[in-house]
């Protein structure tokens, strides 16, 4: 069956987030006609990326809320390091160079910059700010291609595509058959899907399901059942199925959309101990920023996935100020009877640390001399004793941001199966970041690799549908 | 009934405390968040700070004019269970600022009361009451007069009434704003912070929504309309008090009695402003009827709508006694005229107008208070 002769949709685009978006704007400015199905009703709608803030974009000079310049290589120096080569450098650079000139084009279409928000000055460089966030940005979107005359249907989770041949044919969601020329997949990955967690996850040694005691930091709605669908049915797949970027949150955290502001970000100032009241990594590795992601994934290892930040008076107004006030005491003791720790392994803990700080000159700004001597696992930055009352603590957990496991595409965004290039189908977003970034995580990519791959996905497909793309090109 | 009375005050604490209590929470969300710094200073105030209280919640509540451009952007607004309705939790609290600081202290309750409907009744039955006492004189109608106002109302009657609620409306401002101004000090203003802050208060700068594009009004989509209409308004409104003052020095310096010549000063003041006073209070009213429910506190509404409504029928008075002051029917438009100008003057420190003053200090505030360093020392987040 010709899919053209059944259908006036040119472009069918599953998802409602930040690269569908980009998807279904670009195929409509090439004068495509283009339907977008949501999952979410309209109060939700937007995924994961209302939760964002910022994209990762490399510039030659100074612009208006960018400083200094960050040089393509420098930028691909930095996806290197991070994925640890799990990733493709044609594709990665061609991300990369678009995030030079994406700017315009989101400006135009309504989205606003704004210069990195205080607290954030180490992203001034390397990360554009959407003036109000992902959800301003996902506002202003919907508004253009409303404007721009996309039909969009909210509440329309899709259920399965019908592929014939590697050539998509139409997709549908609950009865309903929505049929279209091309396709561009942009649902996300499967973070919000907790069996499916859970499977990745498995079991530990202590037969515990660690991903039964994790948050979901953003959308409910990615369940990974078009990816799933997709890898069935033959699509190539790329990234770690068993891996997620995960991030320690406050336990008290909703399950889902808790986003951005449930971070505790005092764990480089003080010290972290599990349910047993046992320290179990250097909190002083690094700058926080750039070991905040691996927090999640050590909470998560912990007995009943939960740790303890503790700090004293001296720490407080000196880390971004938490959502949820922390437990507070005006003795050891006392914090530990609160946080339900055993007190005297947690006393242990505390004193044993407290005697190995050797502090010189604390300064939170550097990798600066307080460490401790003789202790294990040591704290190597910013080690100062816990006794200047009232203490605080706060108690955290995993926090899913998203996860790895995505399907194969090339640089006209089309899904492959068997190694060749689908002519009509298509991927853009989370759902294929793992092409690029296929471990590890730098701040702002994710969207940098959905803005540039929804474009490159939309442009594809409306070629497609006026019958002018040529896979193989 | 001292019981009652009792009741009645705690349950404005209680009040006071809830609205106050929202704003604290909600501001911790968002300081743990800043996604909207770029909207305006609340956020730029609220990153200087850990914690919320009262005076401080006050404080931020009169730097935000409930715009709605965080509402919409805002990724914890209902019905995700944080509830961040920032315009709205910052409107119950100006309304809490206004009562709790008003002088006298038990005319604070007027805030709750200044609904639309009172104020009209009130300018009606002022306008009534002046018509009857010219009735009952018989010189409520007359032989065209050529605008000899002093005739139906002695000039010094009308100072008499006017200039005394005049004054009493500036010192009940003045001691709210004075008392505003204690609740969290932010130190002495240099000359360098009033010049902004008076750039600020004039140009109406955070009504541009940070990007120039204006104020959200019904949804998401950002205008310039409600800027520009307050800027009628505003600007209208001073250009009738300049026309007023012109006309005050012509009377005592010069000895000039009113009426004056179309192309005189203070009726070409009068007109331009009274214009301004037509035109942007109307545009308000609309904003304000189509407005996204989440924006406001429902409680606000009567107060809002009350001013622009005075404003504009005070407008509309004062241009129909302009336009037909030389016919027969002078003396009743008169009557009408000062009617609503009483009213307004009346209302004026318990409405909406008290948001102008404590607006403009919060402003001195935040101008005063951004020139000097932040006490927090947020290392690399
Ligand atoms: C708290 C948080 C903060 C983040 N901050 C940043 C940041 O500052 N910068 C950055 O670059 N990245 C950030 N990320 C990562 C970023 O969110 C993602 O990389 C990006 O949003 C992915 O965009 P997307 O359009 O592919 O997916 P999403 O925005 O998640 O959109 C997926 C869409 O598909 C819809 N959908 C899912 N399944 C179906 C279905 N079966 N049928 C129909 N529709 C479906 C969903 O409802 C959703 O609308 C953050 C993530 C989180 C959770
Ligand atoms: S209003 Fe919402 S998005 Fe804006 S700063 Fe507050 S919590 Fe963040
Ligand atoms: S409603 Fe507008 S003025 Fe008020 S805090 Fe939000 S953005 Fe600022």
């Amino acid at each position: 069956m010709s899919p053209s002769s059944a259908t006036d949709t040119d472009v069918l685009v599953i998802g409602g987030g930040n690269a569908a978006l980009c998807a279904a704007l670009t195929a409509r400015e090439a004068g495509a006609s283009v339907l977008m199905l949501e999952s979410a009703p309209r109060d939700w709608r937007g995924g994961n990326s209302v939760h964002t803030r910022n994209l990762r974009c490399m510039h030659d000079a100074p612009q208006d809320v960018l400083t200094d310049a960050y040089p393509e290589e420098e930028f691909w120096q930095d996806l290197l390091k991070v994925t640890g080569g799990q990733t493709d450098e044609a594709l990665a650079r061609l991300v990369i160079r678009s995030s030079s000139t994406c700017r315009e084009w989101m400006k135009r279409h309504g989205v606003r910059f704004q210069p990195s928000l205080s607290g954030t000055l180490h992203l001034s460089r390397t990360n554009a700010f959407f003036m109000g966030g992902g959800k301003a940005l996902v506002n202003a979107y919907y508004r253009s291609a409303e404007s721009a005359g996309v039909a969009i249907r909210y509440a329309t989770p899709v259920d399965a595509l019908e592929i014939a041949d590697g050539a998509f044919v139409a997709a549908r969601a609950g009865g309903e058959r929505f049929a279209a020329r091309t396709c561009v997949v942009a649902s996300g990955g499967f973070e919000s899907n907790r069996e499916w967690l859970r499977e990745a996850w498995g079991r530990n040694e202590r037969g515990e399901w660690p991903a039964d005691n994790f948050v979901v930091r953003g959308t409910r709605y990615n369940m990974g059942v078009v990816l799933r669908d997709l890898i069935a049915k033959g699509a190539d797949a790329v990234g770690d199925p068993t891996q997620s970027h995960c991030v320690a949150v406050d336990a008290r955290a909703p399950l889902y959309d808790g986003g951005i502001c449930t971070r505790v970000d005092c764990v480089s100032l003080g010290v972290m101990v599990n349910r047993d009241g046992e320290r179990f990594y250097d909190e002083g590795e690094d700058f926080w920023p750039k070991r905040y992601a691996i927090w999640g994934r050590l909470v998560a290892m912990q007995p009943d996935q939960i740790g303890h930040a503790i700090i004293d008076a001296k720490a407080i107004g000196r880390f971004m100020p938490p959502v949820f006030p922390g437990e507070q005491a005006a003795t050891l003791q006392e914090l530990a009877r609160k946080l339900r720790l055993p007190e005297a392994a947690f006393m242990k803990t505390i004193s044993e640390y407290n005697a190995a700080c050797r502090v010189g000159t604390f300064d939170h700004a550097v990798l600066d001399d307080c460490r401790t001597e003789g202790l294990a696992p040591p704290k190597t930055h910013w080690a100062r004793p816990i006794e200047t009352p009232p203490f605080s603590g706060y108690a955290l957990k995993p926090g899913i941001t998203f996860t790895y496991l995505g399907v194969k595409v090339d640089r006209h965004a089309a899904v492959r199966f068997a190694g060749r290039p689908s002519g009509n189908l298509f991927a853009a977003g989370e759902v294929m970041a793992g092409n690029v970034l296929g471990k590890g995580y730098t701040a702002g990519v994710g969207m940098t690799i959905g803005t540039a791959f929804g474009r490159i996905a939309g442009a594809s497909a409306a070629q497609a549908a006026h019958g002018a793309f040529d896979a193989a090109a | 009934m001292r019981p009652l009375e009792q009741l009645a005050r705690d349950a404005e604490a209680l009040a006071a405390g809830d609205a106050v209590g929202e704003v604290a929470r909600q501001m911790q969300i968002c300081n743990a968040c800043r996604y909207c710094e770029g909207f305006c200073a609340v956020f730029q105030a609220m990153t200087r700070r850990l914690a919320f209280p009262a005076g401080d919640a006050h404080y931020l509540a009169n730097l935000c004019h409930s715009c709605g451009a965080c509402l919409h952007a805002c990724q914890y607004a209902p019905p995700h269970e944080f509830a961040v309705d920032v315009p709205r939790a910052m409107a119950r609290v100006r309304l809490r600022t206004y009562a709790d600081y008003a002088w006298p202290r038990a005319f604070g309750v007027f805030y709750e009361r200044s609904g639309l409907a009172a104020s009209l009744a009130l300018a009606f039955g002022l306008a009534l009451f002046l018509v009857i006492a010219l009735a009952m004189h018989g010189r409520l109608w007359h032989e065209p007069a050529a605008g000899a106002f002093y005739a139906v109302f002695p000039h010094n009657l009308m100072v008499g009434l006017f200039a005394p609620v005049f004054l009493f409306a500036c010192a009940a401002l003045g001691v709210g704003v004075a008392r505003f101004w204690r609740g969290q000090s932010p130190g002495a203003a240099t000359g360098e912070a009033m010049r902004e802050a008076a750039g600020n208060a004039l140009s109406l700068r955070y009504l541009d929504g940070g990007h120039g594009e204006g104020c959200n009004d019904e949804d998401d989509r950002f205008t310039l309309r409600r800027r520009r209409f307050h800027h009628f308004t505003f600007y209208g409104f001073l250009l009738c008090f300049a026309a007023t003052s012109v006309a005050t020095v012509y009377h005592y310096a010069f000895g000039w009695q009113a009426p004056y010549a179309l192309t005189s000063l203070p009726v070409l003041l009068g007109t331009a402003g009274g214009i301004g006073l037509l035109i942007g209070p109307a545009g308000l009213w609309r904003l304000h009827a189509r407005r996204h429910p989440l924006h406001d506190d429902p409680a606000h509404k009567g107060m809002d709508r009350a001013l622009v409504a005075l404003l504009f029928f005070t407008s509309a008075t004062g241009l129909a006694l302009l336009a037909w002051r030389e016919t027969g029917a002078m003396a009743l438009l008169l009557a009408v005229h000062l009617g609503f100008v009483m009213a307004l003057f009346l209302t004026l420190p318990y409405g909406k107008f008290a948001h102008g003053v404590y607006r403009a200090a919060a402003l001195l505030k935040w101008s005063i208070e951004r020139r000097q360093p932040s006490r927090l020392q947020l290392g690399p987040e």
